[in-house]
């Protein structure tokens, strides 16, 4: 199976970094994003629950655009055929595509997280701090993941595509908002960061588990006729 | 199943319950020192949110065993119980804010982690409809709504342990437990209330799977007499609803 | 020695929605023998391959394809066919060699394997250029080498030389014509070049099969009385 799901990740790439639809937009969506929060709340700078605020919501919006493009490229092509007539386990396929949305989600995150800082982010981040940033952003980007693959598997057969994932993925989404908004608090707080909350670090890791199980569970009958 | 037989009976005794329920939670029950009459509201709010949650989780195991049977029932059972619940749901909200409303003064406050949790689960149930509706292959309609029932399902309870932790409400819990904390008069008409909505429920419940039945009935029907098959029937549109085989 | 048939229909019954894509369609097809299927469109020609493809499970009646039950069995012989559909099955993205490998990966085939197949098929110069750009018979052709790819026993085919000028018609020939023991279903508009190279006809129409004999036994004329 880890043949199987190098070989469909790897075209995953191979497809994003040939055609480079997913990624460069939501990228630019996230800064468009950070400007208008900038207007939208009267401010030059934001700290503390405010900045952790801005910044999940920037960047669950964003994964909502790849999460309606995931499963696009498949869907047209007949592509899902292909793997489907192979000998292979449909779970790969699920695994891929999460790596693959994680991987998306990274790239976003190099630009938007900097640009983040620029634009809006009050204290600055120390080394320390970042660290533990990238910690929650790993945690909550694996959720994103998990539960987008499974949305995004959910809409790509439905005629409004585009209006059905963000409805039927936000909601979903939530528990992972509250705990990385409230882990990230701390860090951006404006009379030095504060420690990381373990109880969110522990919510967001439980969302992992039981998603990832759910979609484990699940995703063959997404693809199986 | 025959969900045509009993339903006068389950209607009669519906009706019953719940004028029973309406009494004690009028005359029966104590005022509440604190909210005054608004409290009543409370029969009505929390066992209808208790059967709303029932009905979704119910839906959810309906719909594991249409994904392990394949069998069409039990998808129809899920979109019934599902559907009833997203009524009832819209009910738990509004009763939700008039409550607020005479407590706090607002329609709405974030304070009342229940409510909020309720809100969003809500919001997720709304888009069962739509989603079902725009596919158009029924099979794939069905199954697919079995695997968001299910996902919906087992993230009721997750969701309600995260809103709750979040909340750091500095307001009390207005809603004791049904369990402890409330005086016995005032259990007694709880109880009796979430006996009726429960009751109206499957009586719903069984009025709408009776009729989709015989929906289903009557097309097989009228496909049997029409001689050539299914080109003499007017076209069914596009539906949200599932479809029946012919039995 | 008498092998096993390499498919075989029972009552095999497929819906969708309310009408009848497949409907108690029997037929038993022997190893190595070549079945045509005719017949109007929406008929139910491409559902019956893709049943057969494990892609769609039957609804009703019962399925063996090579030996395995479908669905339940249908991962054990996924391997051992290949199926050329209408839609190419390829990433118009991707290159024709990025594709070819591709699935030569997932089916845990070789690479040169696919090498010599876009050699045979002379597709070399190419190989390495955006499918999207290749003309419709160029992604005919390599579909048939997606098709083939990992040496299948049963090939479905749906209208194989569709798309196809005489040449490269001739160069796929020995890719998926009839030899080496494999079985075939071919699908075809084409009623006496159908049965000149088929063993078995069937015929259908809404669903049902109206007409199932020996290839041989079968007068063109009558495939075209499936079309009114």
């Amino acid at each position: 199976m880890s043949r199987a799901v190098g070989a469909l990740l790897r075209k995953e790439l191979q497809l994003e970094l040939r055609a480079p639809q997913i990624v460069p937009a939501m990228a630019l969506f996230s800064v468009s994003t950070l400007v208008v929060f900038h207007f939208a709340l009267q401010r030059g700078q934001v700290a503390g629950d405010l900045a952790a605020g801005v910044l999940w919501v920037t960047l669950l919006f964003a994964a909502m655009l790849g999460t309606s493009r995931l499963f696009v490229a498949d869907h047209e092509e007949g592509g899902l055929d292909a793997f489907l007539l192979a000998p292979v386990d449909r779970t790969a396929l699920l695994v891929a595509k999460v790596a693959a949305l994680l991987a998306f989600l990274a790239a976003v995150e190099l630009v938007a997280v900097p640009a983040f800082a620029i634009l809006l982010l009050g204290p600055a981040p120390s080394a320390g701090e970042l660290a533990r940033l990238v910690a929650v952003l790993a945690l909550a980007d694996a959720g994103i993941a998990v539960t987008g693959t499974l949305v995004g598997a959910l809409a790509v057969q439905t005629r409004a595509r585009d209006l059905l994932v963000p409805l039927l993925a936000l909601p979903l989404l939530i528990p992972v908002v509250i705990g990385a908004a409230k882990a990230t608090t701390p860090l951006f707080a404006e009379a030095g960061a504060g420690s990381l909350p373990l109880r969110w670090v522990a919510i967001l890791a439980l969302y992992d588990l039981l998603f990832g199980l759910l979609a484990y569970a699940l995703f063959d009958f997404l693809v199986e006729d | 199943m025959r969900y045509g037989t009993r339903l006068t009976t389950l209607s009669l005794l519906t009706a019953a319950t719940m004028t029973a329920a309406l009494a004690l939670a009028f005359f029966y029950a104590p005022m509440d020192a604190d909210q005054g009459f608004m409290q009543k509201i409370f029969y009505v709010h929390v066992p209808l949110a208790i059967v709303a949650l029932c009905g979704f989780v119910f839906g959810g195991v309906m719909a594991i065993q249409h994904l392990r049977t394949r069998d069409p029932r039990y998808d129809l059972r899920s979109y019934v119980a599902i559907h009833l619940s997203l009524v009832l749901g819209a009910g738990v909200l509004v009763t939700g804010a008039i409550w607020a409303k005479a407590s706090w003064g607002h329609w709405w406050v974030w304070d009342e982690p229940t409510l909020v949790s309720f809100l969003i689960i809500f919001l997720l149930y709304a888009t069962y409809q739509p989603l079902r509706f725009s596919i158009e292959d029924p099979e794939r309609q069905a199954r697919y709504a079995s695997v968001f029932a299910i996902t919906a399902g087992a993230f009721v309870p997750l969701n309600f342990v995260a809103v709750r932790l979040a909340q750091s409400y500095t307001h009390p819990r207005v809603f004791a437990t049904a369990d402890g904390g409330l005086p016995p008069r005032m259990q007694v008409a709880f109880l009796v209330s979430l006996a009726a909505f429960a009751l109206l429920f499957v009586t719903l419940w069984r009025y709408e799977m009776t009729s989709k039945h015989a929906s289903a009935q009557l097309r097989s029907l009228r496909r049997k007499l029409t001689a050539d098959g299914d080109r003499g029937l007017p076209a069914r549109g596009r539906s949200a609803a599932p479809s029946l085989p012919s039995p | 020695m008498a092998a096993a048939p390499a498919i075989e229909l029972d009552g095999l019954t497929r819906r969708y929605g309310e009408r009848v894509a497949l409907d108690g369609v029997t037929v038993s097809v022997p190893a190595g023998a070549t079945l045509v299927v005719f017949g109007p469109n929406g008929a139910g020609k491409s559902t019956l391959l893709r049943v057969l493809a494990t892609l769609l499970r039957p609804h009703a009646g019962a399925a063996r394809v090579l030996g395995r039950a479908l669905p339940g069995e249908g991962w054990a012989v996924r391997g051992h066919l290949g199926l050329l559909a209408h839609e190419p099955l390829l990433y118009g993205d991707l290159t024709a060699r990025e594709n070819l490998r591709f699935h030569a990966r997932l089916h845990g085939v070789a690479r040169g394997r696919a090498e010599a197949l876009l050699e045979h098929v002379g597709l070399a110069a190419r190989a390495d250029e955006r499918v999207h750009t290749f003309s419709r018979g160029m992604v005919q052709r390599l579909a048939v080498c997606r098709a083939v790819l990992h040496e299948p026993e049963l090939l479905l085919l749906d209208e194989p030389r569709a798309h196809l000028d005489p040449a490269a018609a001739a160069l796929v020939e020995p890719l998926i014509g009839a030899g080496d023991g494999r079985t075939r279903v071919v699908t075809s508009h084409d009623p006496s070049g159908g049965l000149a190279e088929a063993d078995l006809a069937l015929g259908l129409r809404a669903g049902r099969a109206e007409l199932l004999r020996r290839a041989a036994d079968v007068d063109p004329a009558e495939i075209g009385r499936l079309y009114r």
